[in-house]
Formats: C-alpha cells, structure tokens, sequence
C-alpha cells in the first residue's frame, strides 16, 4: 500500500481545514412521540475530515444523521451542509445538496428487485446524468473492483451474504463520489479482515477524493484506523469530543467501558 | 358512620365513571384525531401522486414493466375466474327463466349482468386481492428495509419511481382484464348453457350482444379505471406509509387488501348512481 506512495506522514496527506466546517449543526432537538432522542447537539464537520461517531445502541446516531440528509424532520435547531440549512430547503434544493452526500445505510438498503449491477446504476443514471453507458459500466467495473467484489455484478442481494451485500451498498455510496459520505456502521458484521479492508479503503477514499465523512461505529479498531476526531453520543447528548488519544487516555468509566 | 359510609361508596362511584368516561372521551378524541390525520395523510398522498405524474422525468421503463406485472401476469387468474362467473351465473338463472318461459333471454341476461356488475366488481375484487397486497408488500418490505429512503437520498422521489407507475399502470390494465373477464364470462356462460341445450358459440355471442346497448358498455368501462386508480393507490398508499419493524409489512398488505376491496365497492355504489341519474 504503502510503498506506491512517497513517504508522508498522514498529517501531511490529509488537510483538514478547521476554519471551514462543512456541515454545522446547532442545538439540533429530535423527539418521537414522547421519546426525546436527540437533545441539544451542536457539532461540526470540518472539510476532509473523518469523524467517528461513537455511541451506546439506541443512542441516536442513526437518526442524527437521517436528520443531515432530510430523511427525518428535525423539531428544532439548524443543520447546515455546504452553508445550505438543510431544515428550510425545498425539495428541489435539498436533491442537489444531497447529489453531494453519500449514504451508507445500516441495513445495507440494497433494492432487492434489481441485480447488482442495477443498483449500482441506479445513482449513476439519476445523479450522474452526463456519463455515457460505456462510462458507467468502468465506473461500475472500478467500484466493484474497490470493494473487491468483481464477480457479483449480475448477482442479485438475495444470493449475497451479509458481508457482501454491506461492501455492495458502500460501493453504491462512494459510486457517485460524493464530497460528504455518511457511514452507518460500514463494519459491522463483518469479518476482522474484510473490518481492516473496509476501513483502509475509507481512509483511501478520504485521502484520493478529498472527501468528508461521518463514521457510526460500534468498532473500536475501525474508529482508531479511521478517526481524525471522535464524539461520542450518551442520552441524546454529545458526552465527549476528542481525539483517539484523548479517549484511550480517559479515566471516565463511560469512555472507558467502550476503550477496554 | 353508619350514614356516612353508603354517601363515601356512592362518591366513589361516581368519581370512578367520571374518570372512566373522561379517560374514554380522551380515547374517542385522539381516535378521531388520528383519523383527522390519516384523511390529511392520504389527501396529501394524492397531491403529491398527481403531481409527480406530471413531472417530467417520468420512469417508462417502470412504468412498462408494471403494465407486464399487473396485467399480463394477472391473466390466468382473470381467466379462470371469468369462465367461472359466466359459467355459474349461467346455471343459476336457468331455471328461474325457465319458469318464466324466457330461457331465450338467458344469454342476453347473462351478458348484460356480466358486462355492468359482475366482470368489473369481480376482477377489480380479484384484483384488490392480487395487486393491491401485492404493491403493500412490496413496498412496505421496501420501506422497513430503508430501500425508499436510499431512494430518496438518490434524488429519485420514491413517488417518482415507485408510486407512479404503479398506480398508473392499475388504472390501465384494470380496465383490459375487465373486459377480457367479460369475454371469458360470456364464454364460461356458453359452456354453462351448452349443459343443457345446443348453441354455437357464436350464435350465443349475437344473441347476447343483441340485449347489450352502448349505455351498458360505457359506463361500465369508466368505472372500471377508477376502480384500477383505488386498487393502485391503496396498495401503494399502505406500502409506502408501512410502519417500521417487518411485522408492518403484513399489516400494510393485509390492510391494503381490505381497504382497496372496501373502496371498489363505494366507488361501484356511486357509479351506479350517477350512471343511473344521467341515463333515466
Ligand atoms: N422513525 C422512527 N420512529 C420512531 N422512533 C424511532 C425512529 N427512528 C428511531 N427511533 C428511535 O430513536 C432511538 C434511536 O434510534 P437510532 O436508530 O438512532 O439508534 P442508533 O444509535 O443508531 O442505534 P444502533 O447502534 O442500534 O443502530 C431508538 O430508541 C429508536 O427506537
Ligand atoms: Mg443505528
């Protein structure tokens, strides 16, 4: 891997930009019925940075960042993505906002009826209108080959185990090289090998695409190959930020039940 | 004390049913509320469904293909049960015309019932039962999985791809496997009198289409798209709107059966009368 390159310490690889956060939430409030979910969180996506959200199940991560895409209602506070406060777009406004985001969805989300390769074409056709056919298929071909699944194209999801399905719909995600890329637990499920594959190439993309990303993670070696920088969500509140040395280094009992 | 003690037993009671009824008022309004909402739901559903059918982008390629999954795959089920309904109506009404001396008019009878009432109520009910769980199903299982909201985050609005063809292509292939009920019917009813007589086919074709006017047909037709438009828009209405956890997906297609077959009757309740005012 490491050899192609010229020598560089990560910090010189990626720049993260800390004057210019490119998603900003504040006192974002989310509740269900009597159910409050999400209480009072601000926090920032700064531009080419990875951010592992960290978080107890049930905890809220799956809807915060539900809520950045528009897929759920926020009942107070802003989320602004590209300086765009998504909670006051039309419908019209937010599709191009999220032309720019990938989503990996915890369920991996594969359209059962359609083939892989279908899937696949599905954002390229509607989001990537320009691409001739013999354009999307190399896409397809080099996405497909990125996630190491080249042979799956004419599968369908159904004759696909859970680890590949998960490495189909990250292919789906990052096809339309999006500049923000939320991931919903991309390793969960998955063997400790294919684990360490998921989160090189995560880093890979960071560094080649310049991209933002959003990680949820129950995984602690995928957040420790992958975070810039952490938060972790506790009772619907942001309970810590921080770097993976700040973490390992905590003597809170919460930290600590996640870093033992 | 010994006064006292009924009085404290009687305000017990009283306060008791107080509580219970006002705890049942609370209960009443919020089911009222929720159907408030629902009726609010469904009208913005339609709005949106009427809208996205005139956008541009519209998805042929779905759209064809649900023509094919509706209509053409639907067609051995329409053909059994069609032959069936000429076929059983036929046996019925014999003797009931025989005993009025009118078995001339069987066929005639037969085709008239079955071309107003009997093929569109039965295949559109046929096809409430086929379709309409169908699209709940699928797009319920759709929903829990999160597929739609992949969609949505595509920039496709999953009413574009989804809803649309769907409901588009009930209200145009109801109305074909109606009429290609009827034919069979009207065979069905051939086979049922040949029983016990000796008719031609299409002897017994003219001596039907001799009763039928242009009045039956018309009305007959056009009720039937709006019997494919209910079919179409209660399956997809109940899939897309399907709760979350997968036990929502058989309650979405269980749901969307019982209402679309409901919704068929009203709307053949209300043709009939209109057509009834318009014609006499
Ligand atoms: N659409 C919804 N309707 C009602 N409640 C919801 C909805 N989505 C999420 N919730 C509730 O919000 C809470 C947080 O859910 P969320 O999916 O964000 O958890 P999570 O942190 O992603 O957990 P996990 O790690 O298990 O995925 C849960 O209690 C869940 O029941
Ligand atoms: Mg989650």
């Amino acid at each position: 891997m490491k050899t192609e390159k010229p020598e560089l310490p990560d910090e010189n690889a990626i720049a993260i930009n800390t004057n210019d956060p490119i998603i900003e939430i504040t006192k974002l409030c989310k509740s269900f019925g009597v159910q409050q979910v999400l209480k009072d969180i601000s926090l920032k996506l700064f531009n080419g940075e990875n951010l592992v959200v960290l978080g107890k199940s049930g905890s809220g991560k799956s809807v915060l960042i539900k809520c950045i895409v528009g897929l759920l209602k926020s009942d107070s506070g802003t989320i602004k993505v590209f300086h765009h406060n998504v909670t006051a777009l039309t419908m019209k406004e937010l599709g191009e906002v999220r032309q720019e985001i990938g989503f990996l969805f915890q369920s991996g989300a594969l359209y059962d009826s359609m083939t892989v390769k279908e899937n696949l074409e599905f954002p390229l056709i509607r989001l990537k209108a320009n691409l001739t056919k013999k354009e999307r298929d190399a896409k397809i071909e080099e996405t497909l080959e990125n996630v190491g699944l080249r042979d799956a194209l004419y599968k369908m999801p159904s004759q696909l185990s859970g680890g590949m399905r998960k490495r189909i719909s990250l292919a789906r995600t990052i096809i339309i090289d999006p500049k923000i890329i939320l991931y919903d637990e991309p390793t969960t499920g998955l063997d400790p090998v294919t684990s360490d594959e998921i989160s090189i190439l995560i880093n890979d993309i960071q560094k080649k695409y310049k991209t933002s990303s959003i990680i949820i993670t129950h995984d602690i070696e995928c957040a420790r190959a992958t975070a810039n920088r952490l938060i972790m969500l506790q009772n619907g509140q942001i309970y810590a930020d921080g770097n993976i040395e700040n973490y390992e280094k905590s003597t809170d009992n919460v930290i600590k039940s996640f870093f033992k | 004390m010994k006064i006292i003690l009924p009085v404290l037993k009687a305000k017990d009671i009283v306060i008791h049913h107080t509580i219970n009824l006002s705890e049942r008022t609370i209960e009443k309004t919020e089911i009222a509320n929720n159907f408030l909402t629902d009726i609010a739901d469904v009208l913005l559903f339609i709005a949106r469904f009427i809208k996205e059918t005139f956008s541009r982008k519209f998805e042929i390629r779905e759209f064809l293909y649900q023509c094919f999954k509706i209509g053409y795959k639907s067609l051995p089920l329409i053909t059994v049960t069609g032959t069936i309904m000429g076929y059983v109506l036929t046996i019925q009404s014999r003797p009931v015309l025989v005993n009025f001396g009118a078995v001339t008019m069987l066929p005639g009878m037969v085709a008239i019932s079955l071309i107003r009432e009997m093929g569109p109520v039965i295949t559109a009910l046929i096809c409430a039962g086929k379709i309409a769980s169908g699209m709940g199903a699928e797009l319920g299982s759709m929903k829990v999985t999160e597929q739609i909201e992949a969609m949505e985050v595509s920039s496709t609005h999953p009413m574009r791809y989804l809803v649309v063809p769907r409901v588009l292509a009930a209200t145009l292939m109801i109305p074909l496997l109606v009429l290609y009920a009827d034919a069979l019917g009207i065979i069905g009813s051939w086979m049922g009198a040949n029983l016990k007589g000796d008719v031609t086919l299409t002897l017994f074709f003219s001596q039907a289409f001799s009763h039928v006017i242009f009045i039956d047909l018309i009305p007959a037709i056009i009720k039937t798209f709006f019997f494919g438009a209910v079919i179409g828009l209660v399956g997809t209405y109940k899939g897309y709107n399907a709760g979350r956890g997968t036990e929502s997906v058989g309650k979405a297609a269980n749901s969307a059966v019982v209402l679309a077959s409901l919704l068929v009757l009203i709307v053949d309740m209300i043709a009939v009368q209109i057509t009834d005012m318009l014609v006499l």
